[in-house]
């Protein structure tokens, strides 16, 4: 099926590649299921963060709250909400951040879906309005 | 003989958890989601299930990248759910039914599928929220459970016509255990999402009704596609369809649907109610 290898735009698949490459930081991540661990995070961040093998990619994605960057050094939107949970980011503050709109902008193009748009015309008219 | 009395089928956006803390039921943007569930409470009074065998997938509470099993039965007496890390208000745990368990596992592996088997477990979002929906006002579950998770994180996934055949062979060891339990067959997620990348808040309306207008009558429909055709039809998120085609399967050969709720957006994704009992 030549479409199944066309690429998916602005996707990433958590592939195998992606897993080994991104593993400390969803490492990190996974730590913050813990409540001890959140804190110390909150505390002090870059000791916190020493404690993980970070790349140097990883960390400053992490240090400048670039969830595209993270997505590119191998993090896993499951594991990465649970940063933006610490940083009181939720899913469509997250949907801005990658898309580069404003929140209400990012909420106004799900709703148009909700009346019926495709996502192609939504998404344009996030872009353009 | 233990009876099959349907299957329940939910999306599990965590900020429904959220909503049904804050009391939002009623509030406009939540309505039409929540409107979807009182023929589901009307059902469930009326075929009374006391076992439920659940499909759906652990979001990095349960299993983290460093072993992460393509399918996972859990095998336990007990099932806790745990701080996921972001804020979600904590779940009542479950009893479970682990000879039950053991059977469907014995029949898994006769009929050549290598499930990991969980006697700990831990069940997140994906499994408490649908229960939370089901049964608002219940102090503890009336059923008892048998989760299966199926890995829909990390690629490769497995295809759309394997959680298919998994689920029929989940039927197969249903339909041949000797209880007397009344067995609701569950699956969560979906439908289409997308949370991650630039295209985040793509949902597909086409493709869910493609979903829902087969999954009952023509389930191998929803096979044709490649993981990555599924991905591109219903967002990297929207593979959690894979929940519902086992839990499809594990209903039995024949279904029929007695109703369906579709409504986006909630949060980032498209969400369907649907229930659906053997025909």
């Amino acid at each position: 099926m030549p479409s199944d290898l066309e690429p998916i735009p602005g996707t990433t698949l958590f592939d195998g590649e992606a897993a080994r490459k991104g593993y400390a930081l969803n490492a990190l991540c996974f730590s913050f299921n813990e409540k001890a661990n959140r804190d110390a995070f909150l505390a002090d961040e870059a000791a916190y963060l020493a404690r993980f093998n970070l790349t140097p990619e990883q960390h400053e994605a992490v240090a400048q709250r670039d969830v595209l960057g993270m997505i590119a050094a191998g993090g896993n939107i499951y594991y990465l909400a649970k940063l933006a949970g610490i940083c009181s980011l939720n899913v469509q503050d997250v949907g801005s951040m990658q898309t580069g709109v404003s929140v209400d902008k990012f909420k106004a193009m799900l709703l148009a879906q909700g009346r019926g748009e495709t996502y192609e015309a939504a998404h344009k008219e996030m872009l353009n309005g | 003989m233990a009876e099959i009395v349907g299957a329940y089928f939910t999306s599990h956006v965590p900020s429904i958890g959220g909503a049904i803390h804050r009391g939002l039921k009623q509030d406009p943007y939540w309505k039409p989601f929540f409107d979807g569930f009182p023929p589901v409470h009307e059902w469930l009074a009326k075929v009374k299930p006391d076992v439920a065998v659940v499909f759906s997938n652990d979001h990095g509470l349960n299993f983290f990248l460093d072993k992460m099993p393509t399918f996972a039965v859990g095998a336990a007496s007990e099932y806790a759910n745990a701080d996921e890390g972001w804020g979600l208000p904590l779940y009542k745990g479950f009893t479970g039914h682990p000879e039950l368990s053991w059977h469907i596992i014995e029949g898994l592996v006769e009929d050549e599928f290598d499930p990991v088997t969980c006697q700990s477990m831990l069940v997140d979002h994906a499994l408490s929220i649908p229960f939370e929906l089901a049964y608002p006002d219940v102090e503890e579950w009336p059923v008892r459970l048998v989760p299966i998770g199926i890995n829909t994180v990390q690629h490769p996934l497995p295809s759309a016509k394997r959680c298919l055949a998994l689920g029929r062979s989940v039927h197969k060891a249903l339909a041949s255990w000797k209880g007397d339990e009344r067995i609701v067959v569950i699956g969560t997620g979906g439908l289409s999402h997308q949370l991650d990348g630039e295209r985040a808040g793509f949902m597909n309306a086409d493709y869910d009704r493609f979903c829902l207008d087969n999954l009952a009558g023509d389930p191998d429909a929803l096979t044709k596609d490649s993981i990555r055709e599924i991905v591109r039809l219903a967002g990297t998120q929207g593979v959690e369809v894979l929940n519902w085609i086992a839990a499809r399967g594990a209903l039995g050969p024949r279904a029929r649907e007695i109703h369906r709720n579709y409504h986006q957006p909630i949060s980032n994704t498209a969400a369907a109610t649907v229930l659906y009992e053997p025909a």
